[in-house]
This record gives structure tokens, sequence and C-alpha cells, in this order.
């Protein structure tokens, strides 16, 4: 079990994109609010420009830099992106693929040819059958299609365990920073987890007791988002659960 | 026209005063976004989904993602028990409440898909329809949708010869004597601004008014309108708090 854990902590630093530290002292600003003006400010994601103003098209929290000002959300529906790591259910069987649902607005397809070794294409649920649990990456967003692969180190189906359901919006604070909040729940519970940039939270350790003080912890974080000093709050939670 | 002394409200509000707002968005756990809203006794909550691939398929757009709205009341929220389920007079309020929200929303770049906006009275007594757009603008935010901006609702009324800002229903009820007989004077008038552009995307009327006057009335709404979206802003903004 100990190898498996470090592959996903490396996994765990590139998904970190939001810079906790800033995160408190970030305005919330809400959809039609006027954010900056100048015509040498460049409109990120979910803002737009209207004549010199920059203005914010949705609810969530301001990042502004010297050109560029984009708008994090805060709530709502996962918004799949390249490159994410997701954990998702089997739906669907195809002749050249799966279709998995990652919990966002159109399912995604896992294509036969993104997947290692071979596979025998008469019976593809012999490989992946229904209600499945995969953790997937995704390699493209299109219009209209997510495009999933499994050709990377640590994607696979997940076996036992529990899967728990979080805001989307709250993963960068599970992880925490260079996923130094994941790795202290792990070490605390002797329980693997996996994350979802989706929001969908993978937990398997030796003993049920363990998972579930692993899943209050997370369920802890995921409810106190804007609090300061989590990463000491946790370690004290945990700590007091383990003497029990 | 004789000048009256002073002409008081019902409940001593002064003729461009609301009653008590409160707002509160996140308030249903499982929804993708939610919101509560509320007009004194006039109580909606609000819950968005979405969004999501449309189904049956044959209502599906594919050039753009469409909104669906529901407004209900629940049984317990008038004097007299509503029946549960849509009537002729909530399906039209649906109807304009998804006319009212639409010209805010982005959701172009979702074809095959709805986002669904339900939204329920818990107590009514008056406004219900404006309290039901301002929950769900609240909501469609709080989902993380892309909104160009926000929604905020108003109704004006004129009792008699005087305008007034949100409606209750005594105010709405309105009569005078006329030879002897009580008829109907009171005048509703609902409106939904866009913050931002201030423009109207609702407007409906309940009674007889003049086209002068109702320049009037929407000047009126205007300025209430502002007011709100300030306490719109306000409860957005104040979920970094808890």
């Amino acid at each position: 079990m100990t190898p498996r854990k470090e592959e996903f902590e490396e996994k765990e630093k590139e998904d970190t994109t939001t810079d906790l530290d800033h995160e408190k002292s970030r305005d919330v600003v809400v959809p039609g609010e006027v954010l900056a003006k100048g015509k040498d400010i460049l409109p990120g994601e979910g803002t737009r420009r209207e004549g010199e103003e920059i203005v914010s098209s949705r609810f969530g929290l301001l990042d502004k830099t010297d050109r560029l000002v984009k708008v994090i959300p805060l709530s709502g529906a996962y918004i799949p992106r390249a490159g994410n790591t997701v954990i998702g259910q089997i739906v669907d069987v195809n002749f050249n693929g799966w279709n998995i649902d990652v919990l966002s607005t159109y399912d995604a397809f896992l294509p036969v040819m993104e997947c290692f070794g071979y596979i025998n294409k008469k019976d593809l649920t012999e490989v992946y059958d229904f209600n499945d649990i995969l953790v997937v990456k995704i390699r493209a967003v299109k219009p209209r299609s997510i495009e999933l692969t499994m050709k990377e180190k640590g994607l696979k189906k997940l076996e036992g365990g529990m899967l728990i359901k979080i805001n989307s919006a709250r993963v960068p604070r599970i992880i925490g920073k260079a996923g130094s909040m994941v790795k202290t729940i792990k070490d605390e519970t002797n329980c693997n987890i996996i994350v979802g940039q989706n929001g969908l939270v993978w937990i398997k350790g030796e003993h049920v007791e363990d998972e579930i003080i692993a899943k209050k912890a997370i369920e802890l974080i995921a409810e106190k988002p804007f609090e300061g000093g989590l990463t000491e709050k946790i370690k004290e939670f945990l700590e007091k659960h383990k003497k029990k | 026209m004789t000048k009256e002394k002073e002409f008081k409200r019902s409940d001593g509000r002064a003729l461009d005063e609301t009653r008590e707002i409160k707002a509160k968005v996140g308030i249903i756990k499982r929804a993708d976004g939610s919101a509560m809203f509320s007009f004194g006794k006039s109580k909606a909550i609000a819950a968005v989904y979405g969004p999501r691939v449309l189904h049956p398929q044959h209502l599906q757009n594919p050039e753009k993602g469409i909104l669906r709205c529901y407004y209900d009341m629940t049984p317990f929220s008038v004097s007299e028990r509503k029946r549960p389920g849509p009537n002729r007079r909530s399906s039209e309020i649906s109807f304009v409440t998804g006319k009212a929200l639409e010209p805010v929303l982005q959701i172009q770049n979702y074809p095959n898909t709805v986002v669904d906006c339900y939204i329920l009275i818990v107590e009514a007594d008056a406004s219900t329809r404006c309290a039901g757009i301002n929950a769900a603008s609240l909501a469609l935010a709080n989902a993380g949708l892309p909104m160009n901006e926000l929604v905020a609702a108003v109704s004006i009324g004129k009792t008699g010869d005087h305008f007034v800002v949100d409606l209750s229903k005594d105010e709405e009820d309105f009569t005078v004597m006329k030879d002897g007989k009580e008829i109907k004077a009171a005048t509703d008038i609902p409106i939904a601004m866009l913050s931002r552009s201030e423009k109207i995307s609702l407007i409906q009327l309940d009674g007889k008014i003049k086209a002068s006057e109702l320049k009037e009335a929407i000047a009126l709404a205007k300025k209430t309108c502002k007011k709100i979206v300030e306490i719109q802003k306000k409860a957005l903004k104040e979920v970094k708090n808890n």
C-alpha cells in the first residue's frame, strides 16, 4: 500500500491550482460587478469587457494580477478542464469505449485506445463493467464532449473503500498547499485517499473506523472553506479521534 | 382633487419603503445553487440544478442550453389551503419568471442541456413572484453559472391615488366605495430589472393605470430595484463569513 501512496502525492501537487494563502484576502464578486477599468487589462475567465470596464460574469473569488483579471468559482457544479484527474462511474459501455459520469454537464468518454494493454474488443465489460469506479484524467474538453485517458501513472479502477462527494470548489482546500492537507489526513488515519478534481473523494483504509475519521475530517474542511489555520485544526481533530 | 392630509399605509410604511427584506444563499445543501428571499411575510426559496443533459431528448435544443423555471406555492402558504401541484396561475408565473431570468443567463455554450430552477413560496403575502425572481436570481449566481448580471424585482402598486412600493396583501385588495358599492381600486405592477444595464425583463399589470402614471411607476421600480440589488450583493458576499 505504501508505494501507491507516494504515487498520488505527486499528482496532487500538480493539481493544486489555487494559492490558498491568498484565498482569504480575495474579494467575493457578483455577476455584473465592475472589476477593473482600463484598456490595458485583459479579461480572463469569468469576466468580460464592456467598453473601458472589465465586468464579472460569474459569482466567485476575484483573482487580479497586473494585467489579467479572472473570477474563480466558489460554488456550483464541476467545470471540467483538460489535465484534471477525476473520479467517475461507468454509465455505458459502447463498442469502442466507455461513457463515464464525472459529475459534469456531459458524460465523459474513455476510448479503448486510451487504455493500457491488450483489450478484447468483443466484450469491453471484461475490462470495465457498468458501475465501476475509475480514476481517470481528462485529456481534452470539447464543446460537447469530454475525452478521458487512462494512459498515465496512477490511473486505475478503484476497488473497495468508500466514495464521498464534496463541492468541487473545495478540492484545492482538501489537497492543501502542495498536497499538505491530504497528506496529514493520510498519515494520521493510515488511509489511502484519492481526491478527484470533480469533488469525489475515495478513501480506503484497513479498518472502516479509519475511513470514517478521514471522511469526517474531509467534510470538516469542505464545510469551512475560509477558516484560517485549518491544517492545525485538522491535526487536532485527527489526534482527538485517534486516541479513542 | 383635494389634498389628503397624510396618507398612511396599512402597516405604517412610507410610500417608497419596502417591507423588511431578508436574503440568504446556499440554504439547500444538495442543490447546485440555492437561495432564500423574503419581503416581510412573503418568503420564497429557490433551488437551481444543472446545467444537465435534458431528457426526453426531443425537448433538447442543439443550439443552446435552456432554462426551466417552476413556481409553486406550499399548501400552507396561504390562508386557504392551496392544492399542491401546478395550476393556471403558477404555470403562468413559471413562464414569466423564466422570461425574466433568461436575458442574464449565459448558457449558450451548453447545448442539449437544461438548467432547472425550482421556486417554492413558503409563505405568501402578495408580491410572491417578485420574491421568487429575486431568490431565483441569487440561486443562479450561487450555482456558479455564467451570468451577465443579477435580476431584481419589485411590485409597484397604486392604492387609490397613491403609488406604493412592494404591495402587501391588504394593499393588493384595496377597495373604495363608489355609489354604495365596493370596487377594487388597487393596481399591481410587478417589475423586474437587470442590475447593470437597468433593462426591464418583466412587467405585468393588474388593474388600471394611465400611460403617464406607468412611467412614474417604472421610475419608482428602478429606484427600489437598485436597493434590492445591494441586498442581493450583500447576501452573496456573506458566504465568505460563515
